[in-house]
This record gives C-alpha cells, structure tokens and sequence, in this order.
C-alpha cells in the first residue's frame, strides 16, 4: 500500500464514519459539525483528484458558510437532546436498504469503469482555478448565466416573501 | 559540508515553521501591551509600566498568571466541544500565517512558507473556519451569555464574509492573480493598491473589523449586554487562547492588509522594490512588512478606543445595504476602467 492509498483510506473510511455519526448523534448541533468535518474529508479526497479548486470551494462555501448558517439555525430553534437514530420506525426497516440498493445500481456502472478511468490522460483531472473557470466563462456562458438568473428570481422571491406584512 | 538541495529545502522548511511561531509570539503579546498602552495614552492615563523595563514583561507575567492559575471545567458545559473552541480560534490564525509572504527571500530561502497557487482561496477556506471556535464555545458553555454571543458572532461573520469577498474580487481582476506573493509583486512594480483601488481596501479594512470582532463590531462580546460574550465560562489558560487567538486573528487581519493592499515587504524605491538579492535587503524586507503591519495594528487599536459600538441592528444594516453594494459597484466600475484599458 503506498501513502497515496494510505491517505485515501483515511480519508474515505474518516469521511464513512463522520456521515454515520451525523445520523446517529442525539444532539442537532453535533450531527452539523460532524458534517462539516465530513466535508473536510471530501475536500482531501478532491485534492487526491487533484480537484484543488474544487477542494478550496467545498471547504469555503460549504463548511465555512452554508453549514455556519445551518448551526446559526439549529441553535436557534434550540432542538432538545432526544433525538435519537432509531424511532422504531418499521418502514425504516425496509426504506434504508431500498435507498442502498437504488444507490448502489447506480453507482456500480462507474465502479465497473474503474480500469478505464485509469487510462485518462492525466491532465483531464487537473482542476486548477483556470481550467476550471475557462469553460466556465467561455463554453458555458450561457448556461451559467441562465443560474444565475434563476438564482437571483429565488433570492428576489425569498426577499419579497421574507417581507412583514405591511399593516393597513 | 556538503548538502544536497532536497536536504536544504527541508532545513529552509523547518526555519520558515519556525520564523511563523517567533513573528506569532513576538507580535501578539507586544499588540495586548500596545493596546494597553495607546488605552492608556488616549484616556489620559498611564498604563503599565511597572513589570520590567517600562512594562515590557507585562504580557509574560499575564500568560504566567494564566499559565498558573486553575484549569476549572464548570459542571454544565458540553465538555469535548468546550475544549475543543479555544483551540478552533487560535488555530486558524497560524495556519494563515503559513501563506503569508513576511519577505521576498532571505538569501536562497524564500520568505513565504507554503507558495500555493490560489492562495487568497486557502486564506478564505481557513479564516472562514474561526467563526467555529466561537459558535462552538457558545453554544458548548451551555449558559445564555455566551449563547447569545455565538448566535450574533455567526450572523455578524456571515454577512461581512461575503463583503470581503466581493471587495477582493475587484483587486484580483486587477492583479490577475489569487497568489500572495504574486499580489506583493504586482504592487512593487505597479504601485500599492490602496491607490488604485482605494474603496476596496476600504471595505477591507472595515469588514477586517468586524470580521475579527474588534469595536465598533465586537458584539460578541458586548460587555454591557453579555457580561463578555462566548467566553463567559472560560478560565485560566483556556481563556488565554480565547485572548491569544483575538491578537493572533487581528494580526493576521492586518498583515492581510499590508500584503494586499499596502505593497506586502516592498517600498516604492529601489532597492525595496523588487525580490532581494542582497541578504541586507531581505532582512530588510522582513522589517519593512512587520513595521507596516505594526502601523495597521496600531490603527486597529486606535479605532477601538476612540469609536463607540454600534447597535446590532445599525451593524447588518451597515453590512448588508452600505458595503455590499459599494463592493458591488466597486467590481463594475474595476470591470469598466479594465475594459476601457483595454489591458486584462
């Protein structure tokens, strides 16, 4: 085993156990901040992709300001402490495997691939900043711009609906 | 003796470790006494002086007295995250100290430790990472005081986040760059870029405030309303890295300034403007850069005690509809004038 796989277990086993551990935490807050060190864990594996930008984002946008605003929330609502991960709820029984299995018919085409993964040429997987946002600003344009529109009408609706009611 | 250059590289990586804890803990207990001392001066009073030669050891007897004291765990808290935030608020302070080009080179060594490509990206991704440490104590000390500053020090951090962000984004379309010592190099042969770009360093400077949670911004731990905010519950060495990670958060918030916006190690005059090739000018770099960080943090200092806190709403009013549209427009007039230039 070389270090490069050595980091890899780490880092996916680290990254398993991080996403168990958000589901059976009895405490709200808990389960936020161990899903933030998950994404830790998934921003070294894209480095082991060499996703460096996509790494630095996952950890900016995501732990640094998505998940500040999910505990902001969560601290606020002020959950008590008796959540627990088993409700004795039997349609679990039967849901998670189902869930497992959808997953895993869908990821077993790309494991299957596996080999033929390998045989990319390296410079495919480069993500650095500019070739992940020359496409972006030049192939995409279009696309992109189309988000953005749609971002902007959900920002501008969630202003308009966030609004008090003016009284009359 | 002969080394070869892989051994060297290691020996110049072990100095460049070691250069960052000396800068850290020269400059952080010299900024709680200057800060002690500029209160001093601008109340009217004296400040300490007794510790000796004029005070200097003030701030080492203070870490003693830390050191010694009790290391008291109250019977409420949540314990592992209460003693994991203190550390959360130091640590990210020194890791961006990894980035930060203190000096162009120092003979064959460079002065910047880890050179990475997108550096100002890692800066972001780590700094974002401090507002943890004081969530976390918050919510762990599990008493309301503290709560309440946790809940304000996420909101607060949130919002001027992304001002400093869109403040940056302007400065980078200049630059061209998203490295540090690139940026550094690009206002040694073009002019600092608090000239060209002064409403940017502007937003800077103010959201640096809030974001290291210094008055007028530091509601999170507004004396009046929360006795002292996240770190109520907090005694002895665990309180000292709460104060210890403050300085080392402002420190590095104003050598932020200086690499970004103030010209980094450089000075606008031959020799002091272009990487050094001479050891005395390296050495003289260094200087150069901790003397201008000591002049930001000296205005850090200034500030708080001569400008009131705002009101918390007055606060996301500020960041919200003030800076963030400035920054905004700060982007489409940079977008413009670059357009116009023609250059890009």
């Amino acid at each position: 085993m070389t270090a490069y796989d050595a980091i890899f277990w780490f880092f996916s086993l680290a990254l398993l156990l991080c996403g168990v551990l958000v589901l059976i935490s009895p405490n709200a807050v808990a389960s936020g901040l161990y899903l933030v060190l998950s994404f830790f864990f998934l921003a070294g594996l894209y480095v082991l992709l060499q996703a460096f930008f996509l790494a630095l984002i996952q950890v900016l946008v995501y732990a640094g300001a998505i998940m500040v605003l999910f505990l902001f929330v969560v601290m606020l609502l002020d959950f008590q402490e008796s959540r627990r991960w088993w409700h004795g709820n039997l349609l679990g029984l039967v849901g998670a495997p189902l869930a497992v299995a959808a997953l895993a018919t869908a990821l077993l085409p790309v494991l299957k691939q596996s080999g033929a993964l390998a045989a990319i040429p390296e410079q495919w997987f480069e993500g650095t900043l500019e070739n992940v946002m020359t496409p972006v600003f030049t192939r995409y344009l279009l696309p992109v711009e189309i988000i953005a529109l749609i971002l902007l009408a959900a920002t501008i609706g969630v202003v308009v609906l966030g609004r008090k009611e003016k009284q009359p | 003796m002969h080394l070869d250059a892989v051994i060297w590289e290691w020996i110049f990586v072990g100095i460049r470790i070691l250069a960052i804890f000396v800068i850290t803990f020269a400059i952080v207990p010299y900024t709680v006494m200057a800060e002690r001392w500029v209160c001093a001066a601008i109340q009217d009073r004296i400040g300490p002086n007794r510790t000796g030669w004029f005070g200097l050891m003030q701030p080492w007897a203070d870490a003693l007295k830390l050191f010694l004291k009790e290391d008291f765990i109250p019977n409420h808290v949540r314990k592992a995250y209460y003693i994991l935030a203190p550390t959360l608020v130091f640590l990210p302070a020194l890791l961006t100290m990894a980035l930060m080009p203190w000096g162009s080179n120092l003979g064959p060594m460079s002065c910047v430790l880890a050179d990475i490509g997108p550096g100002m990206l890692v800066v972001f991704a780590v700094g974002a990472f401090s507002v943890y440490g004081i969530v976390l104590a918050g919510w762990s000390s599990n008493s309301k005081y503290p709560f309440l500053g946790g809940v304000r020090s996420a909101a607060q951090l949130i919002s001027y986040e992304v001002c400093i962000g869109l403040s940056l984004v302007a400065v980078f379309m200049q630059t061209q760059t998203l490295n540090l010592t690139q940026t550094v190099l690009y206002q040694a042969g073009h002019g600092w870029l608090v000239w060209q770009q002064p409403l940017a360093a502007f937003l800077f400077l103010v959201c640096m405030f809030a974001e290291t949670n210094r008055a007028p911004f530091d509601f999170p731990e507004a004396e009046q309303e929360l006795v002292s905010g996240y770190n109520i519950e907090y005694g002895s060495l665990k309180f000292g890295l709460f104060f210890l990670g403050e300085y080392a958060n402002m420190m590095v918030a104003s050598m932020l300034l200086v690499t970004l916006f103030l010209g980094g190690w450089s000075l606008p005059f031959a020799p002091f403007n272009a990487p050094a090739l001479v050891w005395w000018v390296g050495a003289a770099h260094v200087a150069i850069f901790i003397a201008k960080t000591a002049c930001v943090l000296f205005l850090f200092i200034w500030v708080r005690w001569t400008v009131p806190r705002l009101r918390y709403d007055q606060l996301m009013g500020l960041g919200w509809k003030v800076l963030f549209p400035l920054a905004l427009l700060n982007i489409l007039i940079t977008a413009i004038v670059l357009g116009l230039r023609g250059g890009a």
